[in-house]
């Protein structure tokens, strides 16, 4: 267990490493950022001297090991926009942005299994065929188009919803959380309906295929053999074994729903990291960019371990080595 | 000719629903894609051709609505059902393109991982898998952003993060095939391993590549999308769909639906068709499944 | 029909059709079938893969999934038709008066729940007993299967388990409500050869302690031989032959199960080659007219093109269908 962990230590150690060597690498070559910084009359010494404070006069391997020591001790600098660090900056918009992916996967956990369940016991049915056609046209949406028209519909038009922004928030365990308010909730629905679209179809897909999947083998059989019902059989034999490949894609899953997030931040207008990252983007501020990115390379990292370890806790085929 | 006509793969494709709604709107794409401009009596692009007293008129069915306008007009007062066609020539482009790029990028990085394996299979496999840990609209996402916009550096930024499942695929595959018998037996009788890869590698990875390629035009087309109407995708100069929505999305909140709604509607239609006959095919080429 | 049992017999299958509506054509697997097997008998139904077999012990039990269907038949149960019983009385019938074993042990168990759980799961659903005497139950039925260590091996998965000993957990929760009869579908032929007399030993073991019969599907006319009181071969969905095992082996009338029997390898003499029945089993989606067996058959004659024979009695027990049977003594 001990050498599984330590293991896995490095390997992620690695993955962020090789990831800040390519974010390093990219930012290095696009665009000066000292031209942020300096006003726009400045004369050749003030440019050159703000290269110098910068740190941007030195070789590229000594620019890395500055940057390698800072990312490391938790310091990525200030942005260029803000005046502020940018790990604050980013640190304060998360909240929103992971209350907004909780809601927008539990949402589509919460559609996805049971339609794919039944789209996957009952193939045939009318309802499958709907059931399945929806879920190809789920994975066929533009995202960003689903919650324009979402906005639209719900809150030009009809008035029902409001169409930007974060809702009123609450203080827990000194974090700022929308969801602990009437006025959280009414805001963050659309913006998570939208989010949860794509996943919410994917999920249906692979819950039906493993259902069908399940269908077919023999210790199905075996149950119905002990007299077991039909239904019996589905659910308390299928059903469990039909989830473990969807339990394996839930990690990239939730990957793509913090990807995702920062088109649906946009259109929303709503304060997350993701909404920061594109404003950032527009406005070169490498810092809030750098920052993201690694943030999120860890987040990734940390999701995959621990979907490996949940894949061992259901399946006691799989161990740990 | 006739004889492809009386397979079993025809057969199918004629019971199936799906495939034949989704092949239906894929050739529909492909002629509008083609033959589209030449329909349209406006170009949407030419500035001489527009009349700004032409400008957000709605579809013709609502009131206002102008009947050389089908679907109305945007701010410049351009006709939106031919800025669709135009702009899907782009996303079609777009999307195709990076898919051929991709699959023979990948293709040969698989190939390459596979039979020769070694210290080139850990780093190919290596770079697969860290890159597979993310989702890909970041990392183009990201790419974009570092090099700028621009329809080529969308294609290169396709291409990066579309090459994975190829390679990962035709290393799979080859993987297997030199495992076979046969294939040791044409080494040991001195088949170049050129021969090799045509003869007896490649023909077995085909039908999944060819599943793979089929919905990856679809998901490109999404990220294209998703890119431009982010604003790091597409030049303004040459705008795709995505880009179509994206600027109606600044008037939605007034009301004017139909910029951004339309342009939408078009490409979930053509991702749509794709992916009913991509799905049509994966059942299809699926040897497991017969 | 006459019975071949003096007693009333315990299960009597009579004319079962059961055909599968494929894509390619209805392929007709059990193609009328009939035999009867009494209380603590064991009968062997041998044919080649293929061949219809498996079908017949599902059908027994209604577990035909579709495209399948029993298009026809009865399958009397102590008088009482299977065949339209609801399936209410199935499932009272599956597991407690009538269990399978299934041929790979490896894919019968399901590699999420224990051991224990699956061997619980049929006292649940069949008797009254509480948790705890569940439990003793199912250690009692570990160790007479052979399992060591039962209580511990309860809380095991299935893949902790080897070949053998899974098939023997198998056995287990065949046996644990104490079933009349025992569906035996290729129950060796996934293990080891070594492993395959054990298991055979530990079922005529079981089967005798509890007075249950059994109905052995198999290949291998070597395993029936030992292990059945009469045989029934089955050929492209018909029964060409049946009867006591003793007279079935060693004076077969029919040429399909001479020719089985023939090829089982003999290592009491050298022979140059292994003795085949030539040609292979016939598209069963397209049987030809007159007997089904007629193109691979050494006495096959113009009549055999023509009409397809039925079951008629032959010498002591044994009922073949062949309009030219093979007489004692006569070879080939």
């Amino acid at each position: 267990m001990f050498g599984y962990l330590l293991k896995r230590l490095i390997q992620m150690t690695l993955v962020l490493w090789v990831v800040s060597v390519i974010v390093f690498l990219m930012m290095s070559f696009t665009g000066d950022p000292v031209f942020m910084v300096v006003p726009i009359d400045a004369t050749d010494a003030e440019i050159a001297q703000a290269r110098r404070l910068l740190g941007l006069d030195q070789s590229l391997l000594v620019q890395y090991g500055k940057f390698l020591t800072s990312l490391v001790q938790g310091d990525f600098g200030n942005s260029y926009v803000f005046r502020q660090p940018a790990m604050t900056l980013i640190l304060e918009r998360m909240p929103a942005t992971v209350e907004m992916v909780l809601v927008a996967m539990a949402l589509a956990i919460a559609v996805a299994i049971p339609l794919g369940v039944y789209a996957g016991a009952n193939p045939n049915s009318r309802i499958s065929r709907v059931i399945m056609a929806g879920s190809l046209l789920g994975i066929s949406l533009p995202g960003f188009w689903v919650g324009m028209v979402l906005i639209y519909l719900f809150a030009v038009h009809w008035g029902v919803f409001p169409s930007s922004g974060r809702g009123d928030t609450a203080e827990l365990f000194g974090l700022r959380i929308s969801l602990l308010t009437w006025d959280g909730w009414h805001h963050i629905m659309l913006p998570a309906i939208t989010l949860s679209l794509g996943t919410m179809a994917i999920l249906l897909r692979m819950t039906r295929a493993g259902m069908m999947e399940v269908g077919r083998q023999d210790f199905m059989k075996f149950a119905r053999a002990k007299g077991a019902t039909r239904r019996d059989v589905l659910y308390k034999h299928g059903l469990k074994n039909a989830l473990i490949p969807v339990v394996t894609i839930f990690g990239l899953q939730l990957g793509d729903l913090i990807a995702f997030a920062t088109i649906t931040e946009t259109i929303f207008s709503w304060p997350g990291m993701g909404k920061l990252l594109i404003d950032s983007i527009y406005r070169a501020d490498r810092p809030v960019i750098v920052v993201y990115l690694m943030l999120v390379a860890l987040i990734f990292v940390v999701i995959n371990f621990i979907v490996d370890i949940v894949y061992t806790m259901i399946d006691p085929r799989i161990t740990l080595k | 000719m006739t004889g492809f006509f009386r397979s079993e793969f025809f057969h199918n494709y004629k019971r199936s629903t799906s495939a034949i709604i989704g092949s239906a709107l894929m050739a529909f794409f492909a002629f509008a894609v083609l033959a589209g401009p030449f329909l349209v009596a406006q170009d949407p692009y030419d500035i001489a051709a527009l009349n700004l007293m032409d400008s957000y008129k709605p579809p013709m069915w609502l009131e206002g609505g102008d009947p050389r306008f089908p679907l109305g007009t945007d701010g410049q007062g351009r006709d939106v059902w031919a800025s669709i066609l135009y702009g899907a020539r782009i996303s079609v482009f777009i999307g195709l393109v990076a898919m051929i790029a991709s699959c023979t990028l990948g293709t040969l990085l698989g190939l390459v991982a596979g039979f020769y394996g070694g210290i080139a299979d850990a780093i190919i496999m290596r770079i697969a898998d860290i890159q597979l840990s993310f989702p890909s609209i970041l990392i183009a996402l990201f790419l974009m952003s570092a090099v700028g916009t621009g329809i080529d550096k969308v294609l290169i930024a396709l291409t990066a993060v579309g090459w994975v499942v190829y390679a990962r695929t035709v290393r799979g595959s080859t993987l297997s095939e030199i495992e076979k018998e046969y294939v040791q037996a044409a080494k040991v009788a001195g088949l170049s391993n050129r021969k090799i890869i045509r003869k007896h590698v490649l023909p077995n990875v085909l039908t999944p590549l060819i599943v793979i390629a089929t919905i990856q035009v679809g998901t490109f087309v999404l990220i294209e999308a998703s890119l431009s109407f982010l604003g790091v995708g597409v030049p303004i100069t040459q705008p795709s769909l995505g880009l179509l929505i994206k600027n109606g999305f600044d008037v939605l909140f007034s009301g004017l639906w139909w910029t951004s709604v339309f342009p939408g509607v078009a490409i979930m239609t053509l991702v749509f068709g794709i992916n009913l006959f991509g799905d049509f095919l994966r059942d299809e080429l699926n040897p497991r499944l017969k | 029909m006459t019975t071949q049992t003096k007693s009333k017999p315990l299960l009597a299958v009579q004319d079962l059709h059961t055909h599968f509506h494929t894509f390619a054509g209805t392929v007709k697997a059990v193609n009328g079938v009939s035999f009867e097997i009494g209380a603590g008998e064991v009968m062997g139904l041998v044919g080649e893969s293929g061949g219809g077999k498996s079908v017949v012990g599902f059908s027994i039990l209604g577990l035909i999934d579709s495209p399948g269907k029993i298009e026809g038949g009865q399958i009397l149960l102590d008088g009482q038709d299977l065949v339209t019983a609801g399936e209410d009385r199935l499932r009272q019938v599956r597991g407690r008066e009538i269990s399978m074993v299934f041929q790979d042990p490896m894919t019968s168990l399901n590699p999420l729940h224990t051991v224990g759980r699956q061997m619980d799961e049929v006292l649940c659903l069949h008797s009254d007993l509480d948790a705890g005497a569940r439990k003793q139950a199912c250690i009692d039925m570990l160790e007479s299967v052979g399992i060591s260590r039962a209580e511990e091996r309860l809380k095991a998965y299935p893949h902790q388990f080897s070949g053998g000993m899974r098939q023997r957990v198998v056995i287990a929760i065949a046996m644990l409500a104490r079933p009349r009869l025992i569906i035996a579908d290729e129950p060796t032929t996934a293990l080891d050869v070594t492993i395959q007399s054990q298991i055979l030993k530990l079922m005529r073991q079981q089967i005798a302690d509890k007075g249950a019969s059994m109905i052995l599907i198999t290949h291998d006319l070597a395993v029936v031989s030992e292990m059945a009181d009469h045989i029934a071969v089955l050929y492209c969905g018909n029964v060409v032959e049946r009867g006591k095992t003793r007279e079935l082996i060693e004076t077969p009338t029919h040429p399909y199960t001479r020719g089985l029997i023939d090829s089982i390898p003999d290592t009491a003499e050298r022979h140059d080659r292994l003795k085949q029945i030539p040609g292979s089993v016939p598209d069963i989606r397209n049987l030809p007219k007159g007997c089904n067996f007629k193109d691979r058959c050494p006495r096959a004659q113009a009549l055999c093109a023509e009409r397809e024979p039925s079951l008629t009695a032959q010498h002591g027990s044994l009922w073949a269908a062949c309009h030219f049977p093979l007489k004692p003594g006569e070879l080939a």
